[in-house]
């Protein structure tokens, strides 16, 4: 790569170099990332794809900040997060990351207005501005008028819409989603994939999306294959 | 049969940690119910150990006033009568208040045939009643200050002024665990005949005497002879009240009532306390398990057996903590029974009090179960299976 | 850092409404028993020291330490009675009272058991000196008769000794003429008559205390030196106030060790609870846990959260238990003060301080027994947690 062509592309939202990562069960030594390199460039949607036990999630955990990765480096938005401390990486998700869970993880005894508001007690925001925030982001998700519900009293899809909404609602640079339509029916996950593309549409948010669906991996603009810990093809659709 | 006793003892055990929090919580519990109760005894000691053959007679208004000595020849002349002595609260002071044990002036002889708990060599007790400067203590008594016959033990008196010293000429020996050990006995001729030798001495103090302790025959006529006493004085300057040893002992009892009876209710509050938290662990245990509860049931086992393999698990919890609890029960009496010392003479565990420590335990296992397992009795099932994960 | 809501954290408790319940009773339980025992010995001490009055100075004979075993003869008194310093009513007259006191045995109202009750020998001058006390019904015994007051206490408590009623002690029948009201002092369970009848009734020839009101309070130590020095006297003198809170002492330290002992080894009984409960909490929201790390709440936040979460709980035990405590404020006790052998009246007294004092020891509590679940929930991984979520 030259310079110049350097100078022409911008920087990647996400640079990953020569990451590894391996677990110990008992005097067992089990790799699960072996050496990968991604770069994925801000406003970028790719779906991370591959068998169990693949590293896919485990992947997406150190993209997020939630794992330590055992060598290589991490860097997003020019900040190599595998040196930061634990407070400071906390500080940094709470700036940088939006979730979304495969089960939602929403907090049972919390109104869905009050959970999308959870990400935004991390911030300096006065409780009108936060109030502001949630409003627009539950319409966003059009579940202003469930705003009060709490989570028991939501369907499946409506609950993924609210954790949806509270990765938004903090106005991060990147979301990452772990099987986002994994608990739900074809309909209900068609639905929350459409909402995820259009979010991307419409904000420019990059996202990082873990599945083994096919059907849902076709909404992201790139396909990243993993097998045993190595990125084996990458395919990119090109919508 | 063998495998269902597995799984109790696994199940019972499977969570460590709230498994040995449980036992802690039931081992104090059970320690403590103990040892309220055992406190709570020994402020009756003083009247158990008491004699069925024995009276006292003390002036009516009150114990602080005393009876005349000549009294003491009328009484002895009372049918029925066996033995007379009498005895002087005398109240005073080893060095600091703290220390406080009880000192009697007593007559030796007569005061020694009437007791004969007190267990005294011979030659000792022809050595204490041949000086009458002498005094003889209790063998719990001797070992807590450290004392050997042939001491001196200066006293400063309160009800008696000034310092008096005694030679200390025998330790006795209690016949068995309820004798109190922790007492002094000297000549009363010596306290009678030292007030008589003071300047401005009162007479009506000098030849006084606190109580008279009468001697039976049958103790079955305790009280006719107790009115016989009484008759002899009445309407005269010093009335006399007599009861048996045994009343004589609750009275003392009877006016720490409210405080005894705090202790008491604080007892039975223990273990309302680790009944809660047992019917909370309780509880949570048999939440967590509804997924294998309605498993049981769908194996086909019936609601009652569910019910009782979580009794049985409850009451196994109970009784392993109440076992260890009536354990460290005994070394914890005797420990506390040497740090009350002399305010509590006789510190001892009852076979009745371990006996209601395991029921106790019992109860909290029985009372710990009945709400999870009316709970779990009433599943749905297939509500049961879907808890699982 | 940035915290979690309170909401959060008390709607949890909601959620799990048994358990909070059960957790929160064993809390309540202990919470009572502590915060009665401080009202126990607030209230003896109370009672005791409203008993004194700032500038009354109380005179017994060397060594006596209580007023039953003092005797001060009546050419004493008049040494006394003669010093410098001492104030004067409006008639000119020194402001002494020479009291007879003496103990007698009466009676309780209901179960008739009998207690020791003070019966006070005084006069006129004797209610000039104690102003807290007040005639609350009837009249004052007059000079030269066989007519009592009774104290409060004493009038609602013991047979015979309401107004109109009759006692009969020391020889001959006292007729109740009144009833005083001794604002919750000592008097209230006291008996008072004219000085020299109780004199004559108990055969005595000795005052048992003098109190004295000095012109200038600041002047004891100058009066006491007086005393001191006099070798005819043979007395000491303490101001009234010190008087009583002595007396009060072994009293109320006794109930407030013995409270304490047991509060503490009850606490441990609740604390086990509180963890087990704790335990469970983080166990239950393990998900929650990591859901919420991975938002980018710290470690710390976590902890806090767990944190509070023990001890709101505690503090809802602390209040309940608080609340059933302060209700005892109504319940007027006695017993007898072992070292005046007789019996006190007092009332179980709240103040502020022992109300901070408990609501403190119920989150000290809750600290303890939050402490090592909120640690091990704060120790967790996300990656952890998340998985098993």
């Amino acid at each position: 790569m030259n310079a110049a062509a350097a100078d022409a592309l911008p920087p990647p939202l996400i640079r990953i170099r020569a990451l590894s990562k391996a677990y110990q069960r008992g005097a067992q030594h089990i790799p699960v990332l072996q050496g990968v390199d991604l770069d994925v460039q801000r406003g970028e949607f790719i779906a991370l794809m591959g068998p169990s036990g693949s590293g896919k999630s485990t992947l997406l955990n150190l993209i997020a900040g939630i794992d330590q990765p055992g060598g290589g480096r991490i860097e997003i938005g020019g900040i190599d997060i595998a040196g930061l401390s634990e407070g400071e990486l906390a500080d940094w998700r709470a700036a940088n990351v939006g979730f979304i869970f495969q089960f939602y993880n929403l907090l049972p005894v919390l109104s869905a207005a009050e959970n999308i508001e959870l990400p935004l007690l991390l911030t300096d925001l006065t409780r009108r501005q936060r109030r502001q925030h949630v409003d627009a982001v539950l319409a966003m998700v059009r579940l202003s008028d469930r705003a009060d519900h709490y989570p028991n009293e939501l369907s499946g899809g409506q609950q993924q819409r609210v954790a949806i909404a509270r990765a938004l609602v903090s106005d991060p640079q990147l979301i990452v989603a772990d099987e986002p339509t994994g608990d739900l029916d074809r309909v209900t996950g068609g639905e929350v994939l459409s909402l995820l593309a259009d979010l991307h549409r419409q904000l420019g948010k990059t996202i990082v999306m873990v599945t083994h669906d096919p059907k849902a991996a076709e909404r992201a603009e790139r396909l990243v294959h993993l097998e045993k810990g190595v990125l084996v093809a990458g395919t990119a659709f090109g919508h | 049969m063998l495998l269902l006793l597995r799984l109790l003892l696994k199940n019972a055990f499977r969570h460590k940690l709230r498994s040995a929090l449980t036992l802690i919580g039931l081992v104090v519990a059970i320690c403590a119910f103990g040892l309220l109760r055992t406190i709570v005894d020994a402020w009756y000691a003083g009247a158990e150990a008491s004699a069925s053959t024995r009276l006292v007679t003390r002036s009516a208004v009150s114990l602080t006033f005393p009876l005349p000595l000549n009294y003491g020849e009328r009484i002895r002349a009372v049918q029925g009568v066996s033995g007379l002595s009498w005895a002087n609260w005398f109240g005073g002071v080893y060095v600091t208040e703290r220390n406080f044990f009880p000192q009697f002036a007593v007559d030796p002889p007569s005061y020694l045939a009437l007791y004969p708990e007190y267990v005294l060599p011979d030659a000792q007790r022809q050595d204490f009643l041949r000086d009458r400067q002498g005094a003889i203590v209790g063998r719990k008594l001797a070992d807590k200050f450290g004392w050997r016959v042939g001491d001196q033990i200066p006293l400063r008196g309160t009800i008696y002024p000034g310092t008096w010293s005694f030679t200390l000429r025998g330790i006795y020996d209690g016949v068995d665990a309820s004798t109190d050990e922790q007492q002094l006995l000297f000549h009363w001729k010596y306290l009678s005949e030292s007030i008589r030798q003071r300047p401005g001495a009162n007479p009506a103090r000098v030849d006084s005497v606190g109580v008279y302790v009468v001697g039976i025959r049958e103790a079955d006529d305790a009280a006719l002879i107790s009115q016989r006493i009484d008759a002899l004085f009445r309407n005269s300057l010093a009335e006399t009240l007599t009861e048996t040893e045994k009343a004589f002992q609750l009275s003392f009892v009877s006016m720490s009532e409210a405080i005894l009876v705090a202790i008491q209710a604080v007892s039975l509050i223990i273990v309302v306390i680790i009944m809660a938290v047992m019917a909370n662990t309780m509880t949570m245990t048999a939440r967590e398990r509804l997924a294998e509860y309605a498993t049981l049931r769908v194996l086909g086992f019936s609601p009652g057996f569910v019910v009782r393999l979580l009794a049985a698990e409850s009451l196994l919890i109970a009784l392993v903590g109440g076992l260890f609890g009536i354990a460290l029960t005994l070394p914890l009496a005797a420990f506390v029974g040497q740090a009350v010392g002399t305010l509590l003479p006789v510190f001892r565990v009852s076979e009745l009090t371990l006996l209601l420590q395991l029921l106790a335990a019992l109860l909290v296992g029985a009372v710990a179960a009945a709400w999870p397992a009316w709970r779990i009795s009433r599943i749905d099932i297939v509500a049961g299976l879907r808890h699982v994960g | 850092m940035k915290a979690l809501p309170l909401s959060y954290i008390a709607r949890n408790l909601w959620v799990r409404r048994v358990t909070t319940v059960l957790t929160a009773l064993g809390m309540a339980l202990v919470v009572f028993v502590f915060a009665t025992v401080l009202m126990m010995s607030e209230g003896i001490r109370a009672t005791l020291v409203a008993t004194g009055q700032p500038d009354n100075m109380l005179v017994l004979r060397k060594g006596a330490g209580a007023e039953i075993n003092s005797a001060i003869a009546r050419t004493q008194a008049a040494v006394v009675e003669s010093l410098p310093g001492i104030a004067t009513d409006a008639l000119g007259r020194r402001l002494v009272s020479k009291e007879p006191v003496a103990l007698i045995n009466l009676p309780k109202r209901g179960s008739g058991k009998p207690s020791n009750v003070t019966v006070r020998g005084t006069s006129d001058l004797g209610l000039t000196l104690r102003p807290q006390v007040r005639l609350a019904e009837g009249r004052m015994f007059r000079p030269g008769t066989s007519e009592i007051v009774t104290g409060r206490a004493i009038a609602d408590g013991f047979v015979g000794a309401g107004r109109g009623e009759t006692l009969r002690f020391g020889g001959r029948d006292w007729t109740v003429v009144g009833v005083l009201d001794a604002g919750r002092s000592g008097f209230d369970s006291e008996i008072w008559g004219d000085s020299e009848q109780m004199m004559q009734a108990f055969r005595r020839r000795d005052f048992s205390s003098m109190v004295v009101r000095l012109a200038d309070a600041g002047d004891f130590e100058r009066t006491r030196a007086a005393i001191d020095s006099d070798p005819r006297l043979l007395l000491e003198a303490k101001p009234e106030i010190r008087f009583y809170a002595e007396q009060s002492e072994a009293l109320a330290t006794f109930i407030s060790i013995l409270g304490t002992a047991l509060s503490v080894i009850f606490s441990i009984g609740a604390i086990v609870g509180a963890m087990i409960t704790m335990f469970a909490a983080v166990a239950q929201r393990v998900g929650e846990i990591g859901t919420l790390r991975a938002l980018g709440f710290r470690r710390g936040a976590v902890l806090v959260a767990f944190l509070a979460e023990a001890m709101l709980l505690a503090l809802v035990g602390g209040c309940v238990g608080l609340a059933a405590a302060s209700l005892m404020q109504t319940v007027n006790i006695s017993t007898t003060n072992f070292q005046t052998f007789s019996e006190l009246a007092f009332r179980f007294t709240l103040t502020p301080g022992i109300a901070v004092e408990t609501l403190l020891f119920a989150l000290l509590m809750g600290l303890l027994g939050g402490f090592i679940p909120a640690w091990r929930a704060a120790r967790l991984s996300i990656v952890d947690c998340l998985r098993e979520a």
